[in-house]
C-alpha cells in the first residue's frame, strides 16, 4: 500500500484536540463539493449557513435558544460515555422531560407563584431521570444492552409525547389542533433581553457546565466513572462499585436531558406540541464525541451544532435547501471524527521506495 | 374470531417480518464475523430512499432493488473503511453511519416525499395460496417476501453447511487463530459488513418499493434498531433469527387485531408495541448473562489488526 498506518507506542495529545478540527473542515470541504454537485456556490452557501444566521443581535440570541439544549444533552452524555455507558436515550429523555413538565403546566395555569415553574422544572429533570434510571435498571437487574433499550425508550417516549399531545392534554379551545394550552406566565423562563428568545436557561447550562466539569475533572467520583470506562474489571478490583456508577451516570445525563427538554417548552415554545426537539438528543452524541467528552470542548461544539440548526433554517428559507442537511452534516462531522481519530495513536506514511527501510514498522505497545 | 381474520393477521405478519428478517440476516452474518454494525438503521434509510427515486425516474422497480442494495453496500463500506481499517471504536462508527445515513436519506429524499408509486404487487401462487389459513401467508405475497425466504435459506446453509459459514465463524470466534491458520480476517470481516449492507439496502427497498410504496423522511421507523435486538433474542442462531422476525412482525400488527376484535386503543400507544416487545425480549434473554456470553461470538466488536 501507498500509505500505511505506523502505531505511535503512546496517544499523541496535539492530535486529540487537532482532529475534530480536522472534521469540522473536511465537513465543510465535503459541504462545498456537495453544494458544488448541486449547482450553488459554495461560498455564498456556506455564508448563509454559517454566517448569515449570526449577523445579528437576533440571531446570537436564537444561537443560544438552541445551544441550550444541545450542551445540557450532551453534557449528560459526556457522563455516561466516559464511563463507556452507551446511552443513545437522550432524545426519549429530553422527550419525557417535556412531557412531564407540559403535563403539571397546564394544570397549574393559572397559579401566579414563581413556584410554578420551579416545580414544572423539578418535574421536568426528574421525568428526564426516570427515564434513563429505567435504562440503568434494565442493565443493572437484566444485563440488558443499554443501546437497544435506550433507542427503544426513545421511540416509546415520542410515541408516549404524541399521545398525550393527540389526548389526554390537548387544548379543549385549541380548535383540535394537536397542542396544549400555552402555559400562564408565572410558568414561563424568563427572557434574558427584549428582543429575541433567549431566555433564563442559559444559567441552568452554564451552571450544568461547571457541575459536570467539576465532577468529571476534580472529583472522586468522576474518576471512578472514568476508570470504569477505562477498563471495567480494573475498576471492579479497586472496589469501584459498578452498579452504583451506571445508575449515577445515567441519571445524571437522563435528568440534564430532562431539564433540556422542559426548558424548551417552558421557555420558547411555551406550549407542548408534537415537534419539541429536530432531534437535538441524538444531535448531542456528535456533540459530545466532537468535544472529546470534556465539557469546555463540548461547549464549543454544542455553538459549532446550534449554528447548523440555524444554518439548516436559513438554507431552506433562503436557498431552497432541505433542512436535513443539519443531520447530513451532523453524521459527516461524526464519521470524519473517527476516520481523523485515527491519527491519535497512529502516524500515516507516505510508502515510497526510497525511503522504506525508514519506513519499516516500528512496532509499540499499544 | 374468525379464520379470514386470522389468515389475514399470518398475512400481514409475514409481510410485516420481511423488513426486519433481511436486515437481521444481513447483521448476523455480520455479528458472525465479529463486527458489531449499529449502521443497519441508516444504511435501511439510504437504500430505501435510493431504490425509491430509482424506481421512480426509471420505471424500473428491480433497478430499484439492485441500486437500493448498491447503496447499502456503499455505506457499509465507509464503516468498513472507519471501523476495520483505522480501527475506530465500532459503537461509535456504527451510530455514525446511523446518523450520518439518515440525514443523507432525508436530504436526498426532501423533493421526494409523498409521490406515488406503483409498487411491487402481490403474486399469488395458483392452488398453493387457496390453502385455508397458511395459503395467503406463504404463496400470496409479493416477490420480495418470497426472495427473503430464498435468502434466509442460502444464509442458513451457508452458516450452518458449508465451509464460507466455518469461515466466518472462526474469524468471529478467534480472529488471531484464523490469521495463524491463513484466513484473511480482514477480507472476511468486511465481506460480511458489505454483505450486511447489501441486506439492509435490500430490506429499506423492500419498505419503500413494496410494504408502503412511497418516500417518507425515517420511514424505517427503528426497524434497524429492532433487527440488532433480534440477533440477540436468537442467540445469533439462524432458525430463531425467522421466529424472532415473525414475532416482531406480528407485534407492529397488533393494531389489526385489535380493530378485528373490536378493541378501540389509540393508535399512538399501539405503536409502541414494538418497541416495547423488543426490551421484554432483551431483558427475558440477557438475564442470564452466561447465555448471551456462551452464544455471542467472541471477539463481537473488538478491534482486531493483524500482527497484535
Amino acid at each position: 500500500m501507498l500509505l500505511s498506518l505506523e502505531p505511535r507506542g503512546q496517544q499523541s495529545r496535539p492530535m486529540l484536540w487537532f482532529s475534530p478540527v480536522l472534521a469540522a473542515a473536511l465537513t465543510l470541504v465535503s459541504g462545498s463539493l456537495l453544494f458544488l454537485l448541486l449547482g450553488l456556490d459554495p461560498l455564498l452557501t456556506l455564508h448563509t449557513l454559517l454566517i448569515a444566521p449570526v449577523s445579528d443581535l437576533y440571531g446570537v440570541s436564537e444561537l443560544l435558544v438552541k445551544t441550550l439544549p444541545i450542551l445540557l444533552c450532551a453534557l449528560g452524555l459526556a457522563v455516561v460515555y466516559q464511563a463507556r455507558i452507551w446511552n443513545i436515550g437522550a432524545e426519549g429523555q429530553l422527550l419525557m422531560g417535556a412531557l412531564a413538565g407540559s403535563a403539571v403546566a397546564v394544570n397549574i395555569i393559572d397559579m401566579e407563584s414563581r413556584w410554578a415553574l420551579v416545580l414544572i422544572l423539578l418535574t421536568g429533570v426528574l421525568a428526564g431521570a426516570v427515564w434513563a434510571g429505567l435504562t440503568a435498571w434494565l442493565r443493572t437487574h437484566f444485563n440488558a444492552n443499554e443501546i437497544l433499550t435506550s433507542i427503544m425508550l426513545n421511540y416509546i417516549a415520542l410515541n408516549l409525547l404524541l399521545y398525550f399531545v393527540h389526548g389526554p392534554l390537548k387544548d379543549p379551545a385549541g380548535m383540535n389542533f394537536p397542542e396544549s394550552a400555552m402555559f400562564g406566565d408565572a410558568s414561563r423562563l424568563p427572557l434574558l433581553m427584549e428582543d429575541g428568545r433567549a431566555h433564563a436557561g442559559v444559567y441552568f447550562a452554564l451552571l450544568a457546565l461547571v457541575a459536570v466539569w467539576v465532577l468529571l475533572q476534580r472529583s472522586f467520583v468522576g474518576f471512578q466513572v472514568k476508570v470504569l470506562g477505562l477498563d471495567k474489571r480494573a475498576a471492579g478490583f479497586v472496589g469501584f462499585r459498578e452498579k452504583r456508577l451506571v445508575w449515577l451516570a445515567l441519571l445524571i445525563s437522563g435528568g440534564l436531558a430532562g431539564l433540556a427538554g422542559v426548558c424548551e417548552v417552558t421557555g420558547p415554545i411555551g406550549q407542548l406540541v408534537p415537534q419539541v426537539s429536530p432531534g437535538y438528543g441524538y444531535a448531542a452524541i456528535t456533540v459530545a464525541f466532537l468535544g472529546r467528552l470534556n465539557p469546555i470542548g463540548i461547549l464549543f461544539s454544542s455553538l459549532l451544532m446550534a449554528l447548523l440548526y440555524l444554518g439548516g433554517e436559513s438554507a431552506q428559507m433562503t436557498l431552497n435547501l432541505p433542512q436535513a442537511i443539519t443531520q447530513l452534516f451532523q453524521g459527516m462531522m461524526l464519521f470524519f471524527l473517527l476516520a481523523c481519530d485515527v491519527l491519535i495513536l497512529y502516524r500515516p506514511r507516505l510508502n515510497v521506495r526510497w525511503a522504506r527501510r525508514q519506513a519499516a514498522p516500528i512496532t509499540g505497545a499499544v | 374470531m374468525d379464520i379470514d381474520l386470522l389468515s389475514n393477521i399470518f398475512f400481514a405478519t409475514v409481510r410485516c417480518g420481511t423488513p426486519l428478517l433481511l436486515v437481521a440476516l444481513g447483521e448476523l452474518v455480520c455479528e458472525k464475523s465479529g463486527v458489531l454494525n449499529l449502521g443497519q438503521e441508516g444504511m435501511m434509510l439510504f437504500g430505501a430512499v435510493i431504490g425509491f427515486i430509482v424506481a421512480l425516474s426509471t420505471g424500473n422497480l428491480w433497478l430499484g432493488v439492485l441500486l437500493a442494495m448498491l447503496a447499502g453496500m456503499l455505506l457499509s463500506s465507509l464503516f468498513a473503511l472507519v471501523a476495520l481499517v483505522f480501527n475506530a471504536n465500532q459503537v461509535a462508527t456504527g451510530l455514525a453511519l446511523t446518523i450520518f445515513g439518515v440525514g443523507l436519506s432525508s436530504f436526498i429524499g426532501a423533493a421526494w416525499v409523498g409521490k406515488p408509486l406503483q409498487g411491487f404487487e402481490p403474486m399469488a401462487i395458483p392452488y398453493l395460496s387457496d390453502i385455508p389459513l397458511i395459503g395467503r401467508m406463504l404463496f400470496a405475497q409479493d416477490i420480495l417476501v418470497y426472495l427473503s425466504f430464498a435468502l434466509f435459506a442460502l444464509v442458513a446453509w451457508t452458516l450452518l453447511k458449508s465451509r464460507v459459514g466455518l469461515i466466518i465463524q472462526a474469524v468471529g470466534e478467534n480472529p488471531d487463530a484464523a490469521s495463524a491458520m491463513g484466513l484473511p480476517v480482514l477480507r472476511v470481516r468486511t465481506l460480511a459488513v458489505l454483505f450486511g449492507g447489501a441486506m439492509a439496502g435490500l430490506a429499506g427497498a423492500y419498505l419503500s418499493l413494496a410494504y408502503t410504496p412511497m418516500w417518507a423522511e425515517n420511514m424505517s421507523a427503528g426497524r434497524g434498531w429492532i433487527a440488532l435486538a433480534l440477533v440477540v433474542f436468537a442467540s445469533w442462531r439462524v432458525w430463531r433469527l425467522l421466529l424472532g422476525a415473525y414475532l416482531f412482525g406480528f407485534a407492529s400488527i397488533v393494531y389489526l387485531v385489535a380493530q378485528g376484535i373490536g378493541l378501540a386503543i389509540p393508535s399512538n400507544l399501539l405503536a409502541m408495541l414494538p418497541y416495547v416487545a423488543t426490551i421484554v425480549v432483551l431483558v427475558m434473554l440477557s438475564r442470564n448473562a452466561l447465555r448471551t456470553r456462551l452464544y455471542a461470538p467472541v471477539s463481537l466488536g473488538q478491534p482486531w489488526q493483524a500482527g497484535h
